[in-house]
């Protein structure tokens, strides 16, 4: 959709610059003209929201830095000392911990927006994969983050997440010793995933940008699947989509302060106030939230290797999602039957989410069984085979005459 | 445009393949630096070895000890745990080794393992899961009173450290 830009430079300064360094016009075509279909609903805003989240936790996460020490020995009192004796350290803090939940919520529902739309497809293949690598370098970042404030569940959530490359053949045992920096983590470890803990972020954005250009080159998708075909299917970005993002972002920051003012510590674990020891591992460690759909798939699978496969195979299937799904019709709005199969899919990763949190015994490993055997289904076999028997229903001529249709029978 | 297409490669084309190799060499020679900084430091390296006084480990007492910054549990087996111990079929196990190969001869009772389990690396609790040997609250292993991995995700035994007894009372870990 990057069309010919219809920017005017105003004044002779502004035109100065254009000739120079065209940036206010870049800025101006991404974000002011830029045509955006008309029919958006409000799960198009996440993006918007995650790019807000991406500064919280920037900007928090800088501050915090100016009073935490990274040392094994010194860490878990400074986290301590920003709670209780920094100035607004406890607000930066909490805003900090509950805005990686809150980044987490909102990239969860931007994701399943992208399911169920069909954003992946054609021609939007490399803009999907891109997200698919954020929210990876969201997952590493997060666990880094953990495990910062050196408490139990810090140090064993980090303790098992390295252990998982001791499953690889032959190689395993120097990579673990390697990313630990000695014989177990310790406070090289801890170094370590500071460092990569500040660096990540930023990577972060440069990710981000490719997208938000791979997003201008292809143009949104829509509710509809089809794309923009005349100027009267698109309004432009701003004021339109500005302000909806801005009010969903409005009510987004509502909710997150729900959570950071009255239960800051509700998507946290008790155990991470505990300082970190190595010599006694907590009765029942989980991981945060977010990653529990993946901690019932990896605890699933009865060995090490295949529960290890298994778990990054879960992310790993995504990247080749666009050319899994054989439907030419892109929104689930038009798909009758695998409209059916999305919800389920949705409610096997809550029935994940809910296992990854319960202890792995009896009848809830079998459980998690069958739901990473749907997992893998569901990507694996019913979405190429579904493309080919489903019968699509008729598909709107345009944006446009979907949304006059949709006045119509009101 | 004149273009030479001979059969033989040209003085350039060895110029061009020589200059990318010796490029190549450079490049993975600086690189390497940049990840061998992650491994253990020689202050790591250094904490190799650590003696434990064993004399007061009581019969079917465990007790812990950090060596490598990892727990290592002494084990004084009961005599009941020793004949317990006899009755399990070593060639039946998922990693097959018997309780004589994991100790020193003239002190059978007395068992050395790393206290990390071989699956993701928690600490398993002592005298719990059905062989009252160890059990992982991770995920869930059990293991018997020699350390063998008897059921569980976990793919190994724990592993018996390199020691030596210095002497009656004293064990050398490392």
């Amino acid at each position: 959709m990057s069309g010919h830009s219809t920017y005017t430079p105003s004044n002779g300064f502004t035109r100065w610059i254009d000739s120079r360094l065209p940036i206010i016009r870049l800025g101006y075509d991404s974000f002011v003209a830029y045509p955006t279909p008309r029919n958006l609903n409000y799960w198009w805003a996440f993006g918007g929201v995650l790019s807000m989240m991406l500064v919280v936790q920037l900007i928090t996460g800088i501050v915090l830095v100016m009073h935490y020490t990274p040392n094994t020995a010194l860490a878990f009192t400074s986290v301590e000392h920003i709670m209780r004796d920094v100035n607004w350290g406890w607000l930066l803090r909490y805003m900090h911990a509950n805005g990686a939940s809150m980044f987490f919520i909102a990239v969860y529902i931007h994701i399943l927006r992208g399911l169920y739309y069909g954003s992946y497809k054609a021609p939007r293949e490399i803009l999907w994969i891109l997200g698919v690598v954020i929210f990876l370098l969201m997952m590493a970042t997060a666990f880094m983050g953990y495990v910062l404030p050196w408490g139990q569940m810090s140090f064993w959530g980090a303790t098992v997440i390295t252990n998982l490359f001791s499953a690889i053949p032959f190689v395993g045992d120097p990579i673990v010793t390697w990313l630990w920096g000695g014989f177990s983590v310790d406070n090289p470890t801890l170094n370590r995933f500071f460092s990569l803990h500040y660096l990540l972020p930023f990577v972060i954005v440069g990710v981000v940008a490719l997208h938000v250009w791979a997003l201008h080159v292809v143009g949104q998708n829509n509710p509809t699947g089809v794309e923009l075909k005349t100027e009267q299917d698109s309004v432009p970005f701003t004021p339109y989509a500005t302000v909806k993002d801005a009010f969903v972002m409005v009510v987004f920051l509502i909710f997150f302060s729900w959570f950071l003012f009255y239960s800051p510590n509700y998507m946290g674990h008790p155990d991470n106030y505990i300082p970190a020891n190595p010599m006694v591992t907590p009765a029942h460690i989980v991981p945060e939230w977010y990653f529990l759909p993946f901690y019932a798939i990896l605890r699933s699978i009865p060995d090490k290797l295949g529960g290890v496969i298994a778990m990054f195979g879960a992310i790993a299937v995504l990247f080749v999602l666009p050319w899994l799904d054989t439907s030419k019709v892109k929104s689930c709005a038009y798909r009758p039957l695998y409209k059916q199969f999305f919800w389920l899919l949705v409610i096997c990763g809550l029935g994940l989410g809910y296992l990854g949190s319960q202890p792995a015994e009896g009848g809830y490993v079998i459980a998690s069984r069958i739901l990473t055997a749907w997992y893998f289904f569901h990507f694996l076999v019913i979405t190429p085979v579904l493309g080919l028997i489903e019968k699509p229903k008729a598909l709107p001529e345009s944006i446009t005459a979907a949304v006059l249709a949709k006045n119509a029978a009101h | 445009m004149a273009t030479i297409d001979t059969a033989e490669p040209s003085r350039r084309d060895f110029l061009y393949i020589a200059t990318g190799a010796v490029g190549a060499v450079g490049a993975a020679a600086v690189v390497w630096p940049f990840i061998d900084q992650m491994n253990p430091d020689a202050s790591a390296l250094a904490l190799a070895s650590t003696e434990v006084d064993i004399s007061a480990v009581a019969p079917g007492q465990i007790i812990t000890v950090k060596w490598r910054g990892k727990p290592v549990f002494i084990r004084n087996r009961t005599d009941e745990e020793m004949k317990k111990l006899g009755t399990i079929d070593a060639k039946g196990l998922r990693d097959p080794q018997t309780d004589g190969d994991r100790v020193k001869k003239g002190h059978e009772n007395m068992l050395v393992v790393v206290g990390v389990c071989t699956h993701l690396g928690c600490v398993p609790l002592g005298h719990q899961g059905e062989y009252d040997g160890w059990f992982c609250p991770c995920h869930g292993s059990v293991y018997d009173a020699s350390g063998r991995i008897i059921s569980g995700p976990a793919p190994l035994n724990l592993p018996v450290p390199p020691y030596e007894f210095v002497s009656d009372k004293v064990v050398k870990i490392g």
